[in-house]
């Protein structure tokens, strides 16, 4: 990875807290664009928030945010963070488990869809045409991430593997510059985990998305991620490629406790 | 083997998103529209089509409004009554006293709902579950009070308005086979657009919004904006029901037809017809305007009942009506909407048993 | 000045009646997740009981014959209509409850028949004034009787094992029943408790107003007490009771007249959703954050 280009999303020394808790502490990242960067840390370590922050969820106390080199107002409704072209999948299950997986995913492309009101109750013109273009553009995930079989199946009743696959596909359904993935192999065996790992560098490689992501499982970071950014009671703690964080003294710290490193 | 989903291949996704892609969906529709338009007004008698038919379109029709916000878009609502006197008095308003043709009068009381139902929907950005519930009830009381004490809305006088007689460029609609019509020709429209409106991408966001407002949001969804969305489209299928059901059935506007009461019993009808699906509001329709009937004329002649005094009567139906709705929710508590998908999973698989 | 505190006094006494309805919601609510529509018909039930009984026996048998029945009425409820019912959807038990309290209605008034009823209670009704601030002794017994049962309740929610029990199952049902308390006895329990505070609400209301169908009309009025406190919270309650009291009167007389009175009926609501825009959980509601 070329460190010279422009970062995609950046963001410098955020800080922001609960009721007393400094859930973090002057936190800076950047993510570039084209790469496969990832979020690690042990539990509590502020890892989730920092994706809320990024999304909107949450509005940092201070610090700034830029994406694609323009700085962005820290308090913004998710759904601009949206609309900006920054798409998410949750730590635990966030599907719409009334729906099927078609229509999941389908809603992944709402910011895409402008037909009015009248024209989608008439489903006549622009809507007809919007629905079934958007189909096909849904159908082709549908179709990368292996799922034809339960397209029309409410995803609720999906098992836990499945249903984190369709929220990739719900994140990629939006052409997104940049894809936070929170936890997207938690609670897999191994098989599953080989799936989604080949998915996420598949949508990296080959479509080209920018990826970051939350993971506990060393194995699959080291392996797919291009650089790792360590994050350990709000503060960041190291940066760098995957051989530069093995061999880092306070992450080994941070991760076995404070015996092992003296 | 009755009801056949195999043997019919859908090549472009044009025929895919249609919006009754199984043919015998198609053909039940036909059915039924055939029942409603040809058969129906030429065999029922003029109780049926006066008492029954036309409340029951009606209420039909407010239950789909309130579907849309309920069941759809999971925003709670018990003041949908309220809603459909707006539209009833707006439309009178319009009609009586403006001089409006009919059918601009009854979208306009649609519309009026509409507005006033998304004012009375700003609580939802903020307020949710039982809050909001509780905090619809606030709409309820509002524009009951409105109603009673504006004089240049109701008249005065107990917030009674008359309907005047209802023709449409001079075709007077006086007997009960033309009203039927009239409300059927409003009805049958108005539930192909919201079948459209809830399989489209509109209904996609707001069952985003119920199942999981928070990820609904982060992925692109506008909180606000379907939210209130949902508070207009549910008002304006209420107010036209409203309007319907003043100028087609009552003859009068009067607050009292709208009351709390009304809107448990619109809530009923969702709850017992089926959350979420359009079927249903018709289902819990014809159950809540059919129960009272049945009770009445048949029940009670069944237990030797009909000799007891009126208010006993009344109370006797009370506790059958309450009765029923517990047991429902007990047996089948996602309504009768799901009884009618189990049947077509049966006929899916008939005569075999699986 | 006397006027306006009189109003106020009178006021806060009928608010002490909201907090009782609203207090009944809170308890139900807090154990069982059901929004218990029928509170309001409870009431009703328990004023109609006691007029029946108050025919043939001396007031104290009454008032224990109608427990009697509240008590009755709560374990049918819990274990005919609610048992199948565990863990189904909020909705679902919220439907449940208007159902019941159409059955609660409809079986009350079936027995004892629909006609406005007097109650007596032989409770005087003085009017006096301090300091030309007038005030009923009627008002002031029923105030009082209130305020008793509301400390009486903390006590035993704070004091007692039952108590304890209680609140260990309105916090996290799965584990009270991991530590074996029987969460239908529990939830029994509370609709008892939840009756006794109806019978209350409905005797005071009964002997001013006759035992009648509107006496169930009071739940309407204890909504938006409940929201106001949060719905969860029976500090709450009690205080949200004291505000919409106050607040209807005062808007009642002073705002009234000017535009066209009657504003009783959605003031209370109104004042609801002005605090709730700024607090979503009412005054002590529990918060619900979402996590994603």
């Amino acid at each position: 990875m070329s460190q010279k280009t422009e970062p995609l999303l950046q963001v410098e020394d955020i800080h922001i807290s609960f009721g007393g808790l400094k859930a973090l502490n002057g936190v800076s990242l950047e993510v570039y664009p084209g790469e496969i960067m990832a979020i690690i840390g042990p539990n509590g370590a502020g890892k989730t928030t920092m994706l809320n922050v990024i999304n909107g969820v949450y509005t940092p106390d201070e610090g700034r945010i830029f994406f694609e080199g323009k700085e962005r107002p820290l308090k913004m409704k998710p759904h601009h963070v949206a609309a900006m072209g920054i798409s998410r999948t949750f730590q635990n299950l966030a599907l719409f488990k009334g729906m099927d997986t078609w229509c999941n995913i389908m809603v992944g492309r709402t910011q895409k869809m402008h037909s009015n009101l009248f024209s989608q109750g008439l489903y006549w013109g622009m809507s007809q045409k919007e629905e079934i273009e958007h189909r096909e553009a849904v159908e082709w995930i549908i179709d990368f991430l292996e799922i034809e079989n339960i397209r029309k199946q409410p995803t609720g009743m999906l098992p836990y593997g499945l249903q984190k696959r369709v929220e990739l596909g719900r994140a990629l359904a939006s052409e997104p510059k940049l894809v936070l993935l929170d936890e997207p192999m938690a609670g897999m065996n191994l098989e599953e985990k080989e799936d989604i790992a080949r998915f996420v560098l598949d949508a990296n490689e080959e479509l080209g998305y920018t990826i970051a992501l939350i993971e506990h499982d060393m194995g699959v970071v080291m392996d797919i991620c291009d650089r790792i950014a360590v994050l350990d009671f709000g503060n960041k703690i190291a940066e760098g490629t995957p051989e530069e964080i093995k061999s880092n003294q306070k992450v080994i710290q941070a991760y076995l406790g404070e015996a092992e490193g003296e | 083997m009755l009801y056949r989903e195999c043997g019919n291949y859908k090549d472009t996704y044009a025929r895919d998103m249609a919006i009754f892609p199984i043919p015998f969906d198609r053909w039940g529709l036909g059915v039924m529209l055939v029942l409603a338009f040809l058969v129906i007004p030429y065999v029922a008698s003029n109780y049926w089509l006066s008492s029954i038919m036309i409340p029951f379109y009606c209420f039909s029709l407010a239950a789909l409004g309130l579907n849309f916000l309920t069941g759809y878009a999971g925003q709670v609502s018990i003041g949908h009554a309220a809603f459909m006197a707006v539209g009833a008095y707006a439309s009178l308003i319009l009609y009586g006293r403006y001089g409006i043709p009919l059918l601009p009068s009854i979208l306009g009381g649609g519309i009026v709902s509409a507005a006033v139902g998304s004012v009375f929907g700003i609580p939802s950005l903020r307020i949710k579950g039982f809050y909001l519930a509780v905090s619809t009830l606030a709409a309820q009381f509002i524009i009951e009070w409105v109603l009673t004490h504006w004089k240049w809305v109701s008249g005065g006088v107990f917030g009674t308005v008359d309907a005047p007689d209802l023709q449409i460029f001079g075709w007077i609609i006086d007997t009960p086979v033309k009203k039927y019509y009239l409300v059927l020709c409003i009805v049958v429209p108005l539930v192909l657009f919201g079948k459209n409106l809830v399989r489209g991408q509109l209904g996609r966001n707001w069952q985003a919004i119920r199942d999981m407002d928070v990820a609904a949001e982060i992925i692109g969804v506008s909180l606000f904006r379907y939210k209130l969305i949902a508070f207009a489209v549910s008002s304006f299928y209420a107010g036209v029901a409203g309007s319907m059901i003043t100028l087609a059935y009552y003859g009068a506007a009067n607050i009292e037809e709208f009351n709390l009461l009304v809107s448990f019993q619109i809530l009923g009808m969702i709850i017992i017809g089926g959350m979420g699906t359009v079927l249903g509001s018709f289902f819990g329709a014809g159950f809540m305007v059919l129960l009272p009937i049945f009770i009445n004329q048949t029940l009670l002649a069944l237990l030797g009942l009909e000799t007891v005094p009126s208010d006993l009567r009344a109370n006797i139906e009370l506790i059958i009506f309450g009765g029923l709705i517990v047991f429902f929710l007990i047996v089948e508590p996602y309504g009768m909407a799901r009884l009618w998908h189990t049947i077509k999973d049966k006929m899916r698989l008939w005569p075999f048993p699986y | 000045m006397a006027f306006f505190l009189e109003v106020l006094f009178n006021g806060l006494l009928v608010g002490i009646m909201y907090s009782l309805v609203a207090l009944g919601f809170a308890l139900i609510y807090k154990a069982s997740d059901v929004f218990n529509f029928a509170q309001g018909d409870m009431s009703l039930f328990a004023g109609l009981a006691l007029v029946g009984f108050l025919t043939v026996m001396p007031l104290w048998l009454a008032l224990i014959c109608t427990i009697g029945v509240m008590t009755i009425l709560a374990y049918g409820t819990v274990f005919i209509v609610f048992r199948p019912l565990v863990a189904r959807p909020p909705l679902i038990l919220f439907m449940a409850a208007i159902g019941l309290s159409f059955l609660v209605q409809g079986i009350g008034q079936s027995i004892w028949g629909t006609q406005p009823k007097g109650l007596f209670l032989g409770i005087p009704e003085i009017t006096f004034d301090i300091k030309e601030v007038f005030l009923n002794t009627f008002d002031l017994t029923f105030g009082g009787v209130a305020g008793v049962l509301v400390v009486g309740l903390v006590l035993f929610f704070q004091k007692t094992r039952t108590g304890r029990a209680l609140r260990a199952v309105a916090d996290d049902h799965e584990a009270a029943l991991s530590v074996g308390i029987p969460l239908l006895r529990a939830w029994a329990v509370t609709w008892m408790i939840a009756g006794i505070v109806a019978t209350v609400a409905g005797v005071a209301w009964g002997s001013r107003l006759g035992v009648q169908f509107s006496l169930s009309l009071i739940a309407y009025k204890a909504l938006p007490v409940l929201i106001l406190g949060g719905i969860d919270s029976i500090t709450g309650a009690i205080l949200a009771g004291l505000v919409v009291g106050a607040g209807e009167n005062l808007a009642e007389v002073f705002l009234g007249p000017y535009v066209g009175g009657g504003i009783q009926t959605f003031f209370p609501y109104l004042l609801a959703l002005l605090f709730l825009w700024f607090r979503p959980y009412g005054m002590f509601g529990k918060e619900i954050i979402e996590r994603v």
